[in-house]
């Protein structure tokens, strides 16, 4: 059985940090589980904590009037569910449900922020690591703006 | 269906703008706008292979390029998926079974699964990019053995505009191939994965030191798969890709689908990404 931080140094968002730090992170974790359509978060709560991934998907939606809950995207294994808990005003921009039954990693937000603040080394680790996911996430979507299946003329 | 003497007399008597006629068999609707015919010839017939495309022609509308979606028919019947797009393809979608159409060809390249055996085979489409590789899939899917893993991998804007899905069942199902399907934005009923095709590469089961990859969609879908592919560590002159242009002729002859030095219909459709890639980058080009 692996350990919290075994589990947090083969995430790739995790991946090369010092073994001290992962265990300074590793600290503010906690295994959970969610079954099938429970909600992790909902869109205006505090952000006070983010999920690693384990085994199952996640989906980050919003409700649109005249739509219903429409899915922003989905998270597979390994990819990490929530970046709101690192920067003001803490709160959630969508909500996130289980696609299907659900284990993941939790952290405390408030823990990593005070970890980061006492042991800057690591805050500057741990924000270049979440901007690098944000500019993937980014990037993904300025691709989906761009509507890239849309304009084929024929088959 | 013309007999085999009169087919032959017919192929070396026609001239090469005149077409074949083939009666419409079936016609299945895909999404809202894209449907997929079933054709059977009254003349000698055409037998495209995977990657090749026909000049379709809706009487008194006009002719369009449509790449072949089923493997090929020794017997000459044809399958074409098409998008409504246009005034011909408006027409071609709407045709009635019964209905008697004009195909000429078959032309351009096919895809490379030749030079695919032995190797990883990655199958990437966009939208109705997953039209003209469903032959290469038949393919795959046929000849399994010849392969190493061979992997599917599909996007479409919402789960309404994904095609053929009662066969996406079917390769899901399969133990020897992966396929991974995913939209631009879904409601909550949708239980697969929402994000860009792009996205499915990193996580993919296939070698990149040993794979072909066969990428068909709109062109900046196919640009930004090739990116993704090279950042796997694919190499540039493995990966394939189905370029399209404004094809009037499909002979090589009228130039309305010149890309740079290359004529689309006569030199492709399919290419590989190395040598495309230069055009490619050529705004306005």
């Amino acid at each position: 059985m692996q350990t919290l931080d075994e589990i947090v140094a083969v995430s790739p968002t995790f991946a090369g940090l010092t073994q001290p730090q992962l265990e300074l992170i590793a600290g503010c974790a906690r295994n959970v589980g969610f079954t099938q359509g429970e909600r992790l978060f909902r869109e205006g709560d505090p952000a006070d904590t983010f999920y690693l991934v384990r085994k199952g998907r996640v989906s980050l939606s919003t409700h649109v009037p005249a739509r219903g809950a429409v899915v922003i995207e989905t998270l597979d294994p390994g990819e990490i569910v929530g970046w709101s808990w690192l920067f003001p005003p803490y709160l959630w921009h969508f909500d996130a449900r289980a696609v299907d039954d659900l284990r993941a990693v939790a952290f405390d937000g408030a823990c990593l922020r005070g970890k980061c603040e006492a042991d800057h080394d690591l805050g500057y680790e741990l924000v270049g690591r979440f901007a690098s996911v944000m500019i993937d996430r980014l990037q993904h979507t300025r691709l989906r703006l761009l509507d890239i299946y849309g304009d084929a003329s024929t088959s | 269906m013309a007999t085999p003497a009169r087919a032959e007399a017919e192929s070396t008597t026609r001239g090469p703008m005149t077409p074949v006629p083939y009666r419409v068999v079936s016609r299945a609707a895909e999404t809202a706008d894209t449907s997929t015919l079933v054709l059977e010839p009254l003349g000698a017939p055409v037998v495209p292979a995977p990657g090749q495309f026909n000049m379709l022609y809706a009487f008194g509308v006009g002719e369009v390029p449509i790449s072949t979606s089923a493997a090929p028919d020794p017997g000459g019947a044809l399958v074409h998926t098409i998008r409504d797009v246009g005034a011909v393809s408006h027409a071609l979608v709407h045709t009635e079974p019964g209905t008697v159409i004009g195909v000429r060809g078959p032309y351009g390249t096919t895809w490379p699964l030749e030079e695919a055996r032995g190797h990883d085979l990655v199958i990437v489409a966009g939208g109705i990019g997953l039209a003209p590789l469903r032959p290469a899939v038949y393919h795959a899917l046929e000849h399994r053995d010849e392969f190493a893993s061979v992997c599917i991998l599909l996007g479409a804007r919402t789960p309404s505009d994904l095609l053929f899905l009662a066969e996406l069942e079917s390769w899901r199902g399969r133990f020897d191939v992966e396929l991974e399907v995913t939209v631009d934005t879904a409601g909550e009923d949708w239980h697969g994965r929402v994000g860009v095709v792009t996205q499915l590469i990193p996580r993919a089961s296939f070698d990149p030191d040993s794979t072909i990859a066969l990428v068909c969609g709109p062109e900046i879908m196919m640009t930004f798969t090739a990116r993704a592919l090279l950042e796997r560590g694919v190499p540039k002159e493995n990966i394939a890709i189905s370029m399209e242009r404004n094809m009037q002729c499909g002979l090589g002859h009228c130039g309305h689908c010149q890309l740079g030095p290359v004529l689309i219909c006569r030199d492709g459709p399919v290419f590989w990404f190395d040598a495309m890639e230069p055009l490619m980058e050529v705004r306005g080009l």
